[in-house]
């Protein structure tokens, strides 16, 4: 019981991080239905910018309260990153507008290696440690085979992630912004012809894929305290495999679908086999494909004539 | 005649060709103020091509489409602009756009062209309020302070956003859809989306309203209310009205000017009367003996 009890609150950590990044692909897909297979990569991309603005501040600018530390790392790691997608977006993407349905997809798999490689040659092949922080823990139980925690650091992912959610879900239901992303989604060229643009409309759209795909590196970074330039993948992947899960264009269904793959992938490595734990996660992928294409809160795909 | 005297929209020697097929070769007409210009002709006559030129869907192989906004453009005017690579100027009588070097968000946002296509386009999975205010998209999106100050639900961005649900009941008033304002746009009957089409154009505030076969698969009855939006829109809101439309009774009752086609090529242009007895409509529409490649074209 408290071994299960501890594995659900190590799912629901792990599970928003992969929420967070599994909105990035569920919206890029919704808008242009492109699978933007670089997002990982973004996501690695943005731990790195958050470790390095991280010790500069704290040892560098000599910041002592790590929580103001940690604020600051979050907004400066959602802009760097931000700018980040905007430019390959440009540079990447749209230029290949139009062009076969494959271009954009090979692009984005070559911007994939180039990030990875990129961080590789300039920040080294090594894992890149942090400072532990936010060390502290509640114990939610105790007296059993062993205490059930919940760590300070968890506890801010969490939250964290349902105010960003919160936030986002209000920004793409109320404003604007938001309805003109769902115009563009339902019908691009109509959407033109109501005067919105469609081209900054789809790069506002990397752009906050981006900067909840920073929330999350930076998260990550907090969580396991350390990472390399080959993080981006496994994550990437498996937030991919979220999005899916949770139907491919709908942002509820990628937190959801986000949530779970945290949980099959923690209790799978509890109860099963910890080596297993990958293969776990993405036989949901193959499974969710062949029984349920359309996922858990997917639309089925309706021919546009 | 003011489609003599003060034309809204002048397009000059218009060709659209695709590949070897030339959907519109040479074609010039204009499109009056104020006037509801009828662009008429049998199928394949490339009636649709021309407003995607006007509606910049497509770039015309060649051929210009000066837009006066305001009022009357000199002719000296609209020639400068075209030898000089801007796609707008300001005169005095107004600003004057040239529609073929715009990009199509910007038709919508500048000149101000809205335009319904032949099958339905309304985003089915916003409800049927939600349609009519993302049509009012930029001027909410400057209000909002391009988002930002609409995050935070600053009082000029709620004015605002007041005032856009205020044009879209009253447009919803106008077409009887008031009641199902929150209802799925997807959920209305057929007639009922073609108007909520129109209406959705409206809310862009536009000056020039190009509808393509708003009539079609309408019932008499809906066709009568039809009739009627349509002679609002001209007369209550000073929008002009470019339509393409082969429900006849329809065309005849309300159109100011019509223009028509056939195999790309202008073959009448004038009042309903004049086109009606043009021996040349006459002929496109019901084949002349001896001529079986346009008998086929009637339908």
């Amino acid at each position: 019981m408290e071994n299960f009890l501890q594995q659900l609150i190590n799912g629901i950590t792990l599970g928003s991080i992969y929420g967070l990044i599994a909105i990035g692909y569920t919206m890029v897909f919704g808008i242009i239905g492109m699978v933007n297979f670089a997002h990982g990569d973004v996501f690695m991309v943005s731990a790195f910018i958050a470790l390095i603005i991280f010790l500069a501040l704290t040892q560098l600018l000599g910041v002592s309260s790590i929580y103001v530390a940690i604020f600051i790392v979050l907004l400066a790691s959602m802009l760097l990153t931000s700018l980040w997608n905007w430019t390959i977006e440009r540079v990447a993407y749209r230029p290949l507008r139009g062009s076969f349905r494959l271009a954009p997809l090979i692009s984005a798999i070559g911007m994939s290696i180039f990030l990875m490689n990129f961080v590789q040659a300039v920040q080294g092949p090594r894992n890149k440690p942090l400072p532990p922080m936010f060390n502290e823990v509640i114990h939610v139980t105790s007296g059993g085979a062993f205490d059930v925690t919940l760590a300070y650091k968890q506890i801010i992912i969490v939250a964290v992630t349902a105010v960003l959610l919160a936030g986002f879900w209000y920004l793409v239901q109320k404003t604007p912004l938001g309805r003109a992303q769902r115009a563009v989604e339902q019908d691009r060229r109509m959407a033109a012809l109501l005067g919105i643009d469609v081209d900054r409309t789809v790069s506002i759209t990397f752009v906050m894929g981006a900067a909840l795909a920073a929330v999350a590196g930076t998260l990550y970074l907090v969580n396991y305290g350390v990472v390399s330039f080959s993080d981006g993948f496994t994550p990437g992947v498996k937030a991919f495999t979220a999005a899916v899960l949770g139907g491919i264009g709908s942002i509820p269904g990628a937190v959801l679908g986000g949530l779970m793959i945290g949980l099959i992938e923690t209790l799978w490595a509890a109860y099963v086999s910890n080596d297993y734990k990958n293969v776990a996660a993405f036989s949901v992928l193959i499974i969710v494909l062949i029984f349920m294409p359309s996922g858990l809160l997917g639309k089925p795909e309706v021919e546009k004539v | 005649m003011r489609w003599l005297s003060d034309p809204l929209l002048t397009v000059d020697h218009l060709s659209m060709h695709f590949g070897g097929i030339r959907a519109v070769s040479d074609l010039s007409f204009t499109a009056g103020r104020r006037d509801i210009t009828a662009l008429i002709g049998p199928n394949g006559a490339g009636k649709t091509t021309v407003f995607n030129c006007i509606t910049g869907f497509y770039k015309p192989t060649s051929g210009r489409l000066a837009f006066a906004r305001e009022g009357l453009a000199e002719l000296d005017d609209v020639a400068a602009i075209t030898r000089s690579a801007r796609r707008h100027a300001r005169m005095a009588s107004g600003d004057i756009y040239l529609l073929e070097r715009m990009p199509d968000f910007q038709i919508a946002r500048q000149a101000r062209v809205a335009r319904t296509f032949q099958n339905i386009r309304l985003f089915s999975g916003m409800t049927v309020l939600e349609n009519l205010i993302v049509a009012q998209h930029n001027i909410l999106m400057r209000a909002s302070g391009f988002t930002i100050l609409g995050l935070l639900g600053l009082p000029p961005y709620r004015t605002r956003e007041a005032e856009a649900v205020k044009t879209a009941t009253y447009w919803l008033e106008r077409i009887g859809l008031l009641p199902r304002a929150d209802d799925p746009a997807g959920d209305l009957p057929y007639g009922d989306q073609r108007r909520l089409e129109i209406a959705r154009a409206m809310c862009t505030d536009p000056v020039l309203l190009c509808l393509d076969e708003p009539a079609a698969g309408l019932n008499p009855r809906e066709s009568a209310e039809l009739t009627k939006l349509l002679c609002a829109i001209r007369d209550d809101h000073g929008t002009s009205v470019l339509l393409i439309e082969h429900d006849m009774s329809v065309v005849m009752n309300i159109s100011d000017h019509i223009v028509v086609l056939d195999h790309g090529v202008k073959i009448s242009d004038g009042a309903s009367d004049f086109v009606r007895d043009d021996p040349n409509v006459i002929a496109a529409y019901l084949g002349v003996p001896g001529d079986d490649t346009t008998a086929e074209q009637r339908a």
